[in-house]
């Protein structure tokens, strides 16, 4: 089957003064239909940038440098502008964290979701007010019917974020791309949207690509989890085992260090020592390495491929059954934190 | 660290230790939100008033960290800025170490008070003046109170705040914009810890930071607590954050403390329904695949706040009584809880069941 998303050796630049930063360097991953990915990792590691590509929305200077993104198998990272217009909106639906840069706050909310499905469908007026009213009413917006006429700053928040959401699936998409989409809403109403955006692209059998740094999110929403790290790929895999068995030294640190309602109150949380680089200044080799417990020589001096464990992929050299051995200690601390370690081990098994 | 460590020692003032250091008793605070009074008669609108804060009425023991949680708007930095002395109550009072902070009469007796209570915002940045260097910012108060006897001395004790917080001491020469997110809310706290304070009120510490650093301030946090025998107010709407710092939680909703309890049993067996309902809605990580029961409403206008229990349009096990009742405070084991259903009689099948 073809995937929905695949997005090859992507690479973003931004020209500054100071010399062009590679925002985006060498990623890959693919979404299937009705799947959601969840795209995770610290500010500044390159998730907007990621779901801007995609979209076709860089911020210039910004720009696409290397690789190719296909929709359901045809190429649209070279389209021009007005036929990359009619992608977006008609086959990927977008939804970011503030409703209000999705809603022009001088129309009506039922004039914005007819104009948008007028733009992608061939139908009369009426019929797309009805199919407006309906798609209210599907994101549990109450009399749906009067509402139409209100606009954006008479919805509370949580409101808001639905009549996005219903704006997203107004055409249809095979694809959504949501950037945040919970983080400008307060507890008790996140779980509501996110529940709902998974629920209506189930039904839909869209896709979703959903952004955000809250793993909790994540791991109650995707069916797979992308983990980047200054630009890179750091781990990806099924979200059961991303959270249960990290694979990727950053992503093992990153879930011990998310306090849990289940567990012990009083452990310590672990703290991964260090923040991210920033674009300018990202160390050789593994980007990660001067913050990793578990470095060896050769981190320092090549770059990690992606590689596959018996769960997930995950971009370190301990991984690497081809690859020269860490020292027996490394390769222990590494063994006891969970960590399929497969360098220079000749039969790649794990005891 | 023996500086630190003979600051922990200092004898506490008037009360035995074993009195709670903080105790607010019916806090409250209204907003007037209404126009000025020659519009309102120019264009008929009457008074608008918000209530913030309800009668909040908690206590916070000497080295404990007291934990308020709640949705946004639901009063919780109200309450903080009421705490510390940045904005007078309406109603109520709020006494630490036995003294009245708003009742206190005296420049010199208010500014010890102030000295002894501080505060950690959200945002790192906004409160650390861009233009100072690290240093000035946390010489400051030093010098503000007199708690050095020279420059020198001062010097050496930002030295000590810097490497208390985790920081090189040679950081003091730098600017916050030179630091990242954590490294500067790390800054925040030296400052704060600067006029050696008993009490720092923490408003979402963490709420800005990434999870790998928001790691490293709870932990800071902890244990600047175990060593200086610090006492917190902590504000944040992240339970999970909260169940790892809190002894004792208190949750508000529209400005009242429905439920406060001992954070474990909290956690472990929540009592209101509102506190029942925040936790089902927590995304979790601990809790992946699970399928969970969909929240009814949102939170409503705190202008017109609905009649009776504040709570009772999106309560499950709403009673007659709650439309029309404020419930009064029950007790039920360590807990205090606002809601009718504890009220000693039976309500059968309703949530008294659940726990
Ligand atoms: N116009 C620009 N010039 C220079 N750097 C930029 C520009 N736009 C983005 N960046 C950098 O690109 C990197 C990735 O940014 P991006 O917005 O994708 O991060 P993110 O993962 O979405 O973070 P957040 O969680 O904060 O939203 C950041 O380091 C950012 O500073
Ligand atoms: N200076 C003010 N004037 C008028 N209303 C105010 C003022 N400060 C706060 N409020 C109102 O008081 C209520 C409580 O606000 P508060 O800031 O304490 O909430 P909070 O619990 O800290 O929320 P958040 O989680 O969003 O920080 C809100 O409805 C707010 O709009
Ligand atoms: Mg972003
Ligand atoms: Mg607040």
């Amino acid at each position: 089957m073809t995937a929905t998303l695949s997005v090859r050796n992507l690479r973003v630049e931004i020209p500054t003064r100071h010399g062009v930063l590679t925002a985006i360097d060498d990623l890959s991953f693919d979404i299937a239909p009705g799947e959601v990915l969840g795209v995770v990792g610290e500010s500044g590691a390159g998730k907007s940038i990621t779901g801007s590509a995609i979209i076709g929305l860089l911020d210039p200077p910004g720009r696409i440098a290397g690789g190719e993104i296909l929709l359901g198998g045809e190429r649209i990272d070279n389209l021009a502008p007005p036929a990359m217009r009619r992608v977006r909106g008609k086959r990927i639906g977008m939804i970011f964290q503030d409703p209000l840069t999705s809603l022009n706050p001088l129309y009506r909310v039922g004039d914005q979701l007819t104009q948008t499905i007028l733009t992608h469908e061939k139908m009369t007026a009426r019929a797309a007010l009805d199919k407006a009213e309906r798609l209210l009413v599907e994101v549990g917006i109450p009399a749906a019917g009067a509402r139409l006429s209100s606009y954006p700053h008479q919805f509370s928040g949580g409101m808001r974020q639905r009549v996005v959401i219903a704006l997203a699936l107004a055409a249809d998409p095979e694809l959504v791309v949501a950037d945040e989409p919970t983080t400008a809403l307060d507890v008790s109403v996140q779980a509501q949207v996110i529940s709902l955006l998974k629920r209506l692209c189930k039904d839909r059998g869209a896709s979703v690509m959903l952004i955000t740094h809250d793993m909790g999110v994540i791991a109650e929403t995707a069916d797979r989890v992308c983990v980047l790290y200054a630009g890179r790929l750091a781990e990806i895999g099924k979200v059961r085992d991303v959270v249960k068995h990290p694979q990727h030294p950053y992503t093992h640190g990153l879930m011990t260090a998310i306090p849990s309602l289940k567990g012990d109150p009083d452990a310590r949380l672990e703290q991964i020592p260090g923040s991210m680089p920033r674009l300018g200044a990202i160390p050789e080799g593994c980007a990660f390495n001067p913050r990793c417990g578990f470095r060896f020589e050769r981190c320092r001096a090549e770059r990690p491929a992606a590689y596959p464990t018996s769960r997930s992929e995950a971009s370190c050299f301990l991984l690497d059954a081809a690859g020269a051995a860490p020292p027996p200690e490394t390769a222990a601390a590494a063994r006891a934190a969970g960590i399929e370690v497969r360098a220079g081990a000749p039969t790649g098994a794990d005891a | 660290m023996s500086a630190a460590e003979t600051r922990t020692a200092r004898p506490a003032i008037s009360p035995p230790d074993t009195a709670p250091l903080v105790e607010i008793e019916g806090l409250g605070r209204v907003f007037d939100l209404s126009k000025r009074w020659l519009n309102r008669v120019l264009d008929g609108s009457g008074k608008v008033m918000l209530t913030a804060v309800d009668g909040v009425s908690l206590s916070i023991e000497r080295g404990g960290t007291y934990a308020l949680v709640g949705e946004s708007g639901s009063g919780k930095s109200t309450i903080a800025k009421m705490v510390v002395g940045l904005l007078p109550p309406t109603s109520g009072s709020v006494h630490i170490a036995g003294a009245d902070i708003w009742a206190e009469r005296g420049l010199a007796r208010q500014r010890q008070l102030h000295r002894r209570i501080q505060m950690i915002f959200q945002d790192p940045y906004a409160s650390l003046n861009p233009r100072w260097r690290v240093g000035s910012i946390l010489a400051e108060p030093i010098k503000a109170f007199g708690l050095a006897a020279d420059a020198a001395a001062r010097e050496a004790r930002v030295g000590e705040l810097l490497s208390l917080v985790g920081l090189d001491p040679r950081d003091s020469a730098k600017f916050p914009h030179e630091f990242s997110g954590g490294q500067r809310q790390r800054i925040a706290i030296a400052r704060a810890l600067a006029s050696e304070p008993e009490f720092i009120v923490c408003d979402e510490p963490t709420s800005a930071l990434d999870v790998s650093v928001q790691a490293q301030v709870l932990n800071l946090l902890r244990d600047l607590q175990q060593r200086l025998g610090l006492t917190y107010l902590f504000i944040s709407h992240n339970l999970a954050v909260v169940r790892h710092m809190a002894t004792r939680v208190g949750v508000l909703y529209l400005g009242r403390l429905v439920e406060e309890a001992p954070a474990r049993e909290l956690f472990a067996a929540p009592k209101h329904p509102y506190t029942k309902m925040l936790l089902d809605a927590v995304p979790d990580i601990g809790m992946e695949g699970v399928e969970r029961p969909s929240i009814a409403g949102e939170i409503p206008n705190p202008i017109n706040p609905p009649s009776g229990c504040h709570f009772h349009p999106r309560c499950p096990h709403v009673m007659p009584q709650c439309r029309t009742v404020v419930p009064p405070s029950y007790a039920v084991g360590d807990a205090k809880v606002l809601c009718h259903l504890y009220d000693g009689t039976d309500h059968a099948g309703t949530a008294r069941s659940a726990p």
